[in-house]
């Protein structure tokens, strides 16, 4: 059967707009607005200055608060797409349309996607411009890779949303488990691998360890932007856990975009 | 006949687990009649309708709209030719009933310049640009309702449609429901109150426990139940030995009850011979005579009281 696209922008387009009319959008943009200018311009007050110390610092500090964020708007933007309608009673009837399950879900995840972009690079977008007059070409190019990354990783994390919207039975439940899905990748995730790390005295180090981060969309995140850095990258001591070899962009990019589909096909399947 | 059919359904059955919703079902919905389906809540007329939907699919038997399974290759075109009324119908508060019948208008490939009469035909053009948060429900029910009816449908399948409606909106709904048919529509409702829809409907179906009880013309129903009268007969002096005995003579039951009073179950047929008997005694200062209804005996609620009634209406509910 052929796939109904006019349908997928129907749904695409209601949820797109229903979150710019309750202003979900600009209120996500104006925190990101209000995160960024504040980290460019006060990140290095730590170190006894103010002011913008440059592009790498700014965005390494952006990173770490980013990397909290965005999962969590991501996951609160989707887990009731599917539940929600269903507990309010809108489900049936939306299935009665001449459309496909699957287009359904598409259509939801393009539309919130699309809000999510759309707050994203409006937050950032306007902190790129404030700080346009201060960077060089390579900067910008550096602080527009973040932004797109920002922007697969929140798609990542809301198409795992979507996944948890279709299992979970009720909207309440389903909010618990997007707590806890961010709660496992954000904060749990990384501080396991890291006891690991330490507690098997670096001998699980060399192979399976980069394949483990490469398993959180949160640190494919953080490795596309702290990696190319030379600057922040001994920071972080990345150098010493993870190959050169599986750094490489497209690579890291095919990992966010498998992160985005794999959830959305196991979505499609449990939603019959 | 069965060619005729727009709606068919052959030995369908859905199972959830250990429960037969539906439980081998063989109707035959021909095109451009009125057709209800009476049951109580848990009769399994919603599942039915999920089928023949194609939202959800049966255990085992077959179901064909227009001649083609719901759920396959057509499935878009059946889609678009029917419409839909869910039960308990539930919009999205922050749109406006407009913008809320724009969306299916769209989703469904009809022409949107047909929402704004379909809203004024189910009464709503006063409310067109309120938000669907304000509305009653009876409001809610008619936007449904309009819903229903976008794109010009063949088949209306309507769940429940009258609940929340006040006797006005009970009356334009069928009003416009008439309307339809004499344009060829097909319409298929369920109700729970047989009463509302029985002079409405060309023919009805009552479900009981997922299956299909009686099938039929009200008159053909009315004819087939046979339903045992109630009489209730006033004595002033007399004496009520007397009357007992006539009324046992004319095939009487459930004879009961003293001086003063005495009731009896009584077989239509030999209603007017107990009548005509009793009619001779002058004691008899009155007869009632109570005429079950259809209601009572298909859907079972017998002679029970109210409460009686609620209670196995729940127990079959739960089932």
């Amino acid at each position: 059967m052929r796939i109904g696209f006019r349908q997928i922008g129907v749904i695409a387009a209601k949820e797109f707009w229903d979150r710019i009319r309750n202003r979900w959008v600009f209120a996500v943009a104006a925190v990101f607005t209000a995160f960024a200018l504040a980290i460019a311009y006060f990140g290095a007050a730590q170190q006894g200055g103010i002011g913008f110390k440059g592009i790498d610092v700014t965005i390494a500090s952006l990173v770490s608060l980013v990397i909290y964020l965005v999962p969590l708007i991501a996951l609160i933007l989707g887990f009731d797409a599917i539940v929600g309608e269903r507990e309010r009673g809108s489900l049936d009837l939306l299935l009665s349309m001449p459309m496909t399950r699957l287009e359904l879900l598409l259509g939801k995840f393009a539309g919130l996607s699309a809000a999510l972009a759309f707050s994203t690079l409006a937050g950032f977008g306007l902190v790129g411009l404030l700080l346009s007059y201060q960077l060089d070409l390579g900067g910008l190019y550096h602080y527009f890779e973040f932004t797109l990354s920002a922007i697969l990783m929140g798609m990542a994390f809301l198409s795992i949303a979507i996944l948890i919207s279709v299992a979970a039975a009720d909207r309440a439940r389903a909010g618990g488990l997007a707590i806890a899905v961010w709660f496992f990748f954000v904060l749990v995730y990384d501080l396991v691998l890291l006891g690991m790390l330490v507690g098997s005295g670096g001998r699980i180090g060399s192979g399976i360890f980069p394949i483990l981060l490469l398993l959180n969309p949160a640190d494919v995140f953080r490795i596309f932007n702290i990696f190319g850095m030379a600057e922040v990258k001994t920071l972080y001591g990345l150098a010493t856990v993870f190959p050169p070899t599986l750094a490489e962009p497209w690579l890291l990019g095919s990992v966010m975009v498998l992160w985005i589909g794999v959830p959305l096909a196991v979505a499609t399947w449990r939603f019959k | 006949m069965a060619s005729a059919a727009i709606i068919e359904t052959r030995q369908t059955v859905k199972r959830f687990g250990e429960i037969r919703a539906v439980d081998g079902v063989d109707l035959a919905v021909e095109k451009g009649e009125i057709f209800g389906l009476i049951g109580h809540n848990g009769a399994g007329k919603s599942t039915l309708f999920k089928m023949m939907l194609g939202l959800l699919s049966p255990t085992s038997g077959e179901i064909r709209i227009d001649g083609r399974p719901p759920a396959g290759e057509a499935f878009r075109q059946i889609r678009r030719s029917i419409g839909y009324l869910p039960e308990n119908v539930a919009f999205y508060d922050h749109l406006t009933g407009l913008e809320t019948l724009r969306f299916f208008a769209d989703l469904k490939g009809a022409d949107r310049n047909a929402c704004l009469p379909l809203l004024d035909k189910v009464g709503l053009c006063h409310a067109a640009r309120r938000r669907v948060h304000g509305y009653s429900k009876g409001m809610r029910q008619r936007l449904g309702f309009a819903q229903a009816m976008l794109g010009n449908p063949k088949i209306l399948f309507l769940d429940e449609p009258t609940t929340g409606l006040d006797p006005e909106g009970i009356r334009d709904f069928y009003r416009i429901l008439d309307a339809m048919r004499t344009q060829g529509t097909t319409v298929i409702l369920t109700s729970h109150i047989l009463a509302e829809i029985q002079e409405r409907v060309d023919r009805l179906a009552i479900m009981k426990m997922g299956r299909i009880d009686a099938l039929g013309t009200m008159q053909s129903l009315r004819e087939r139940a046979d339903i045992p009268l109630r009489l209730q007969i006033d004595l002033r002096g007399g004496d009520a030995d007397t009357v007992r005995r006539l009324l046992r003579q004319a095939g009487a039951t459930e004879v009961n009850g003293g001086d003063g009073m005495i009731s009896a179950r009584c077989a239509r047929q030999r209603k007017m011979e107990a009548l005509r008997a009793l009619a001779s005694l002058p004691a008899v200062v009155d007869i009632q005579i109570r005429e079950p209804t259809l209601e009572d005996v298909f859907l079972g609620y017998g002679q029970e009281n109210a409460g009686g009634r609620m209670e196995s209406a729940e127990k079959e509910g739960r089932l």
